[in-house]
């Protein structure tokens, strides 16, 4: 039996560098709502900083998963699993984007209070870093049905965005003179929740490379 | 002039006068064919329906028995001592097993390219004519006819026009391949076999292979044997991956190369064994 020995050793490479990808991203989240919650500006900088390595990660994926194309011609299975590898690579990438986007919505409000309770949005953040955490796993392994479970999150942390929202809403109608920061906060929910989308569509992904067929798993 | 597109190709139901016929474009409707060299069992079981005005890719490991099938088609086969078969194997509703079948007329519709290029030792111009001289063709410009068309035919007129009279051995190995291409259309098949017709070619002349195979299935039904998986899903419509002597699965080339439902399949055509 021929097992293709370079074929999967280049493989797994890339697939480590995904995973160092995602555990790069998905840190650099959770920082940056702490660096929120925290008031912490130059926390919030150092993120905006950082930004680039994750970039580097994501073309340095790109480049292997080309080279693989090209020297070996994969087909049916192996072929989606390095197409797919890239599309969720990109997708970990913009999850660093938005702890870039959040990050400069902290420094933005700088030391001010803030004008609502922020619990949904811890609660948000927990639930976003699970998805993706959960979601990387899974996509290693090639499970389906943790893939399953992940996008059902998707509904809970889409809820709590609505909610968020609503009450924000409120606030800046009741406070137009807190506005400004109604919206940074909106923004940081809205990133949150499409953070939470890229897990979905890495979940989606996933599905894709087991099944061969295209699902649509947050309807 | 003559016109080596066969359009007036008839369909099964049409020669049968059938209505009811559902396969109506299918060529070569092999039913539960075995087939054994001595005591080996080089043939299984095949059941295939290869459809008329498409190219059919048949791939497998060496020893798989993709060339004893091909070769079976045109009953070449049976130049090999000690051949047994069993089952059927209905050309345009005729089983070319039965015995008042002549070879002859079953090899005048059936063409075939081998994988290395065999020309005649003669000029371009009486490989060509070859085929048709035997089907007593004599007239001169009908030959000068069919001898161009055939050549346009194989895409390498171009390449040849101006020296029809020397020695095809002369020519590359793609052009020698392409002119045994030509000199199987100068009967007008109505089916094109191929046995690994690009093996011994380098890159380009593997590429002007391909592309011609794309025009000629407007014209004919091409049957093709290749080791080259890329090639498969390159230029064919249909795969069967033979396995020892068994089909193992036989669908559409873009299922076969995309989701292949047997896991042998994939293995195979993502390289992990043969």
């Amino acid at each position: 039996m021929v097992v293709r020995e370079k074929f999967e050793h280049e493989l797994r490479g890339v697939q480590e560098q995904f995973l160092k990808l995602s555990n790069l991203a998905i840190t650099t989240l959770n920082k940056s709502i702490d660096a929120l919650l925290n008031h912490d500006v130059d926390a919030a900088l150092s993120i905006i900083e950082n930004d680039i390595h994750i970039n580097r990660m994501e073309e340095e994926i790109n480049d292997r998963v080309i080279l693989l194309l090209a020297k070996q011609q994969p087909v049916a299975t192996d072929l989606r699993r390095l197409i797919v590898l890239l599309k969720a690579a990109h997708d970990m990438e913009r999850v660093g984007d938005y702890a870039v986007n959040i990050a400069k919505e902290n420094i933005r409000i700088g030391k001010a209070d803030f004008v609502s309770p922020i619990k949904n949005i811890e609660e948000m953040r927990s639930k976003t870093i699970t998805m993706l955490t959960e979601v990387m796993k899974a996509f290693i392994e090639e499970n389906i049905e943790d893939a399953r479970k992940i996008a059902e999150l998707d509904d809970q942390v889409d809820q709590l965005y609505g909610q968020t929202i609503q009450q924000l809403l409120k606030v800046g109608a009741e406070n137009p003179h807190m506005l400004s920061q109604v919206t940074q906060l909106s923004f940081v929910c809205r990133y949150l929740e499409r953070s939470a989308d890229h897990a979905t569509n890495i979940a989606e992904q996933l599905f894709y490379l087991v099944k061969g067929r295209h699902y649509e798993l947050n309807n | 002039m003559v016109q080596l597109n066969v359009n007036n190709k008839k369909t099964t139901s049409e020669i049968t006068g059938n209505q009811e016929t559902t396969n109506s474009n299918i060529v070569y409707d092999t039913r539960q064919l075995n087939l054994w060299y001595g005591n080996h069992h080089a043939l299984k079981n095949i059941d295939l329906a290869i459809k008329e005005n498409e190219v059919t890719a048949i791939i497998g490991p060496s020893g798989c028995g993709k060339s004893t099938y091909i070769k079976t088609l045109n009953r070449m086969v049976e130049l090999v001592p000690s051949v047994k078969t069993s089952g059927e194997i209905i050309y345009r509703d005729r089983n070319i097993f039965d015995a008042d079948y002549g070879v002859e007329e079953l090899r005048t519709k059936v063409g075939m390219v081998f994988q290395k290029p065999n020309p005649f030792p003669k000029s371009i111009f009486d490989n060509i004519a070859y085929g048709p001289r035997i089907h007593g063709i004599k007239n001169k410009k009908t030959l000068d006819d069919i001898v161009e068309q055939s050549l346009r035919g194989a895409a390498i007129w171009d390449e040849v026009k101006d020296r029809l009279n020397e020695n095809a051995y002369g020519l590359s190995g793609g052009q020698q391949q392409r002119i045994c291409i030509a000199r199987a259309l100068a009967i007008e098949p109505d089916v094109i076999l191929m046995d690994e017709p690009t093996s011994a070619l380098d890159p380009i002349s593997t590429l002007k292979v391909e592309e011609l195979v794309q025009e000629l299935k407007q014209n004919y039904s091409i049957i093709i044997v290749t080791h080259n998986m890329q090639q498969a899903a390159r230029i064919s419509d249909q795969t069967a991956f033979f396995l020892n002597g068994e089909v193992i699965e036989f669908d559409k080339t873009d299922t076969i190369f995309s989701t292949p439902s047997d896991k042998r399949t994939e293995d195979y055509i993502s390289g992990r064994f043969g």
